[in-house]
């Protein structure tokens, strides 16, 4: 297996392929920052909840960074992530527009985002990617190393799947998320 | 070493029908739903929803709690305990414990955190795993068992399938539009939308040598998973993401092998159309397909493992269930075999299909015994 590239997201910053890509934002509004700053062009990305906009960014710069053609429909391209907080934040914000009475105002653009895997889907959507996407959950304790690992030796065991956006993206609020991304060749 | 395969050796499903995989699936063959009409205000909802929700009082954490009765009964069919350390548990759901949201710290509400309670509940020593890809996770939870087993991280895989129903799910799919005001059609042309259920559903897979498989024992033969790369909540026009997960799994395999394919079917127009014209391009038009939305309604993290447990049942009970709701009037494109009646079948594998949110859908062919 050949890490192709690796960007590193957190509230403070962002590293990518071990260099500092410069912000001048911190919280939520580096990832719009960010987003302003690589020339994305894609409005979708103010529709997305934090959690996606997180992966989104992430896997924009990541895949920006490297040598290849995009936006061609593909298969062969995975998109596998995991998680520990989820879509809990949405989740939260979704229970909050529900409350009974005169404050019950149910709304699909939120309540599509109270499922984790929507991230992956969304990194699919931009890239037009046909292969599997997939989201794990589990409570933090392996090392980023055992997490890629454990996630890249389940993925590569589809014979269409020849390389992977595989890391970890999570989102508690504001001041605390983190997105591990590696681009990796089988 | 042989060629290594991943064997079913235990399942359970506890669903408002009854509570065991034989027991549900004679209440399925005799035509009885689960689905019922809810009233607003017993959810303080916008409107009267129908769904198919288990009666009997379950302590909270409600789905914590169903799984683990589930797993339970599940383990009490094997000769002895598993071995802790060389277990691993994989849990399906989208929402776990949601309903308690407005009192709930985020460490009940995190599905790790659920998991996790449930594998120290059970003695379980690995880390559990949960697959959440919305309304496929069960199918997909059944392919990532077979990839664990297949590395040799562990030679058991438990996988169970819950979702309990809340106001917090009906109330989103309200918004959407999505429900059907009366029991779900799928497939048929004056089809609505969906009915929601709950359930918890258990498969135990064992890592097993492919010449070890007795005629009736059943192994998941190949699973895949596809996006559509087209849209967050809806599906593909093309039902591309289905058609591609349905080729991979049927690469080795004739669509003369299949008894059917056990289709998501959930009776909204997108997903039943969507699902004709990838079965056509998978050139699968000819073999039977069912929906079992008709006798849970959409039961979400349990669907993938709740349907494969009942289509097993059904292979071995040489029957391709009816679809209830199906009004013998076709409302999709392309012409599909679908029924309102049992039918009868001699083939021993099928394919599970499934789709969800996020354009995730996953496909499965499990295959009974000596067929290998």
């Amino acid at each position: 297996m050949t890490h192709l590239g690796k960007i590193v997201i957190t509230p403070r910053g962002v590293e990518l392929n071990s260099q500092v890509y410069p912000t001048s934002q911190i919280g939520d509004a580096l990832l719009t920052a960010c987003y302003r700053s690589c020339h994305a062009d894609y409005p979708k990305f103010f529709k997305m909840d934090p959690l996606c906009r997180l992966g989104f960014i992430a896997s924009e710069l990541l895949l920006q960074s490297q040598d290849e053609e995009r936006f061609i429909p593909r298969e062969d391209r995975a998109v596998v992530l995991a998680s520990c907080n989820g879509c809990l934040h949405t989740d939260r914000h979704y229970a909050s527009t529900i409350h009974a009475g005169d404050n019950y105002f149910p709304s699909p653009a939120v309540f599509v985002y109270t499922l984790p895997n929507i991230v992956t889907g969304e990194i699919a959507i931009r890239n037009k990617y046909l292969g599997e996407s997939s989201m794990y959950i589990v409570e933090d304790g392996l090392t980023e190393e055992e997490l890629v690992q454990r996630l890249a030796e389940l993925t590569f065991q589809d014979p269409v799947t020849t390389s992977a956006i595989i890391g970890w993206v999570d989102y508690h609020d504001g001041d605390h998320y983190n997105a591990i991304l590696y681009l990796i060749q089988k | 070493m042989g060629k290594r395969v991943a064997k079913v050796i235990a399942h359970h499903a506890f669903t408002p029908l009854a509570d065991g995989s034989h027991e549900n699936y004679l209440r399925v063959k005799a035509g009885q739903t689960a689905v019922q009409r809810h009233a607003a205000e017993e959810w303080d909802l916008g409107e009267d929803f129908m769904a198919g929700i288990i009666a009997t009082p379950i302590a909270s954490p409600r789905a914590t709690n169903m799984a683990l009765h589930s797993i339970r009964q599940a383990l009490s069919q094997l000769s002895g305990p598993l071995p802790p350390a060389d277990t691993l548990l994989v849990v399906s759901t989208t929402k776990g414990n949601v309903d308690k949201i407005d009192d709930a710290a985020d460490d009940e509400l995190r599905l790790g955190a659920m998991a996790d309670d449930m594998a120290r509940q059970l003695g379980l020593t690995q880390q559990p795993l949960v697959v959440s890809n919305a309304c496929t996770s069960g199918v997909c939870a059944q392919i990532v068992a077979q990839r664990l087993l297949m590395t040799g991280r562990c030679h058991y895989v438990i996988v169970c399938g819950v979702e309990a129903q809340s106001r917090f799910i009906v109330s989103g799919f309200q918004s959407f539009h999505a429900l059907s005001p009366e029991h779900c059609r799928p497939f048929s042309s004056n089809r609505v939308g969906l009915n929601v259920g709950e359930a918890a559903a258990t498969i135990i897979y064992k890592v097993s040598e492919a010449t070890d498989v007795a005629a009736d024992e059943w192994v998941l033969h190949a699973g895949a998973i596809r996006n559509d790369a087209n849209h967050i909540s809806g599906p593909s026009r093309i039902g591309e993401g289905s058609f591609r997960a349905l080729r991979a799994v049927m690469h080795d395999a004739t669509p003369d092998e299949l008894a059917f394919v056990s289709v998501h079917g959930t009776a909204t127009p997108y997903n039943d159309e969507m699902e004709s014209i990838a079965i056509d391009r998978a050139g699968l038009i000819g073999v039977p397909v069912g929906s079992l939305k008709g006798y849970y309604g959409h039961t979400m993290g349990a669907a993938g493992v709740l349907e494969t447990i009942l289509s097993m049942e059904a292979v071995d009970d040489g029957t391709v269930l009816a679809t209830l709701g199906y009004d013998g009037q076709l409302g999709v494109s392309h012409p599909v075999s679908i029924a309102a009646e049992n039918r009868t079948t001699d083939k021993r594998s099928f394919v599970k299909l499934i789709s969800g949110f996020g354009g995730c859908n996953a496909a499965i062919r499990m295959t009974k015994g000596g067929a290998l």
